[in-house]
């Protein structure tokens, strides 16, 4: 299954629902194409929800790395939200769990901006 | 690959298809020699990340550069080798993903993820690129497939 998002607007955060898998490819471009355009909009408070993202390789994690440098230089911040256990597991052993701000429930990763 | 038959190997692309398809032949491979779940999961994420590496990093997409998957039984190990036809890997200039000067890198994790789901990697260069060799024990203590949890 190839990587979708969906975008949606919550008390001034953006929330980009992602689905599918985050992999070298059109997965990693679709990611990172999101993140800019947002970013280009101003929009500068973004979580991704990973709730259905149920693969990602090295690629898609250096993706995320990208996301979250490239929004914090640019003032904003970037979030996660709802990682399956895959994921978590490997932001764990990539020690990038510390790096992230990530949340387990919607609202208090919207209130997490004020 | 057949239960029944000790080693297979496929000649395949430089392109992104050969990258997916070579973690789907390693699922099937580690399906039908037992692994848990969690296993196979590790098995098919290595080889994938083998394969980005033979097909961006060693043959560089070129048309004319091959990538050579195999899969073999051997003893209680199943061994993965995949063979790039590049420029070879100079393993000295691999930054340590985990540095903290190296964590928000865009990339630099394959081989590191590789040798945390393999009970061992080993990497070689060839006359002509790079070999890597991805080895898991089917029976090991870590490996422990289906077999040894039921």
């Amino acid at each position: 299954m190839s990587m979708k998002v969906a975008v949606r607007q919550v008390d001034g955060v953006t929330i980009v629902d992602c689905s599918g898998r985050i992999t070298l490819g059109e997965g990693s471009v679709i990611l990172r194409d999101t993140v800019r355009e947002l970013l280009g909009k101003g929009n500068k408070k973004i979580v991704l929800n990973l709730q259905d993202v149920n693969y990602i390789d090295s690629s898609g994690i250096g993706e995320l790395v990208s996301a979250f440098t490239t929004t914090k230089n640019q003032g904003g911040e970037l979030k996660l939200l709802n990682l399956t256990k895959k994921v978590n597991d490997l932001l764990q052993i990539t020690k990038l769990y510390t790096v992230f701000d990530v949340k387990d429930d919607e609202a208090s990763a919207v209130k997490s901006f004020k | 690959m057949a239960m029944t038959e000790q080693r297979v190997s496929y000649t395949l692309d430089s392109s992104l298809e050969t990258i997916d398809n070579a973690e789907e032949k390693a699922t099937r491979v580690a399906t039908e020699l037992g692994f848990a779940d969690e296993e196979i999961m590790q098995i098919s994420m290595a080889v994938r990340e083998a394969a980005v590496n033979a097909v961006l990093h060693g043959n560089a997409y070129a048309p004319d550069k091959k990538v050579i998957l195999a899969f073999e039984r051997a003893g209680g190990d199943l061994i993965i080798t995949i063979r790039d036809q590049g420029r070879g890997m100079d393993l000295s200039k691999i930054p340590n993903p985990l540095a903290p000067e190296n964590l928000l890198k865009t990339s630099g994790r394959g081989i590191f993820l590789m040798r945390s789901f393999m009970d061992a990697v080993e990497i070689r260069p060839t006359e002509s690129g790079t070999e890597l060799k991805l080895i898991k024990h089917v029976h090991g203590p870590t490996a422990g497939g289906k077999e040894a949890s039921q």
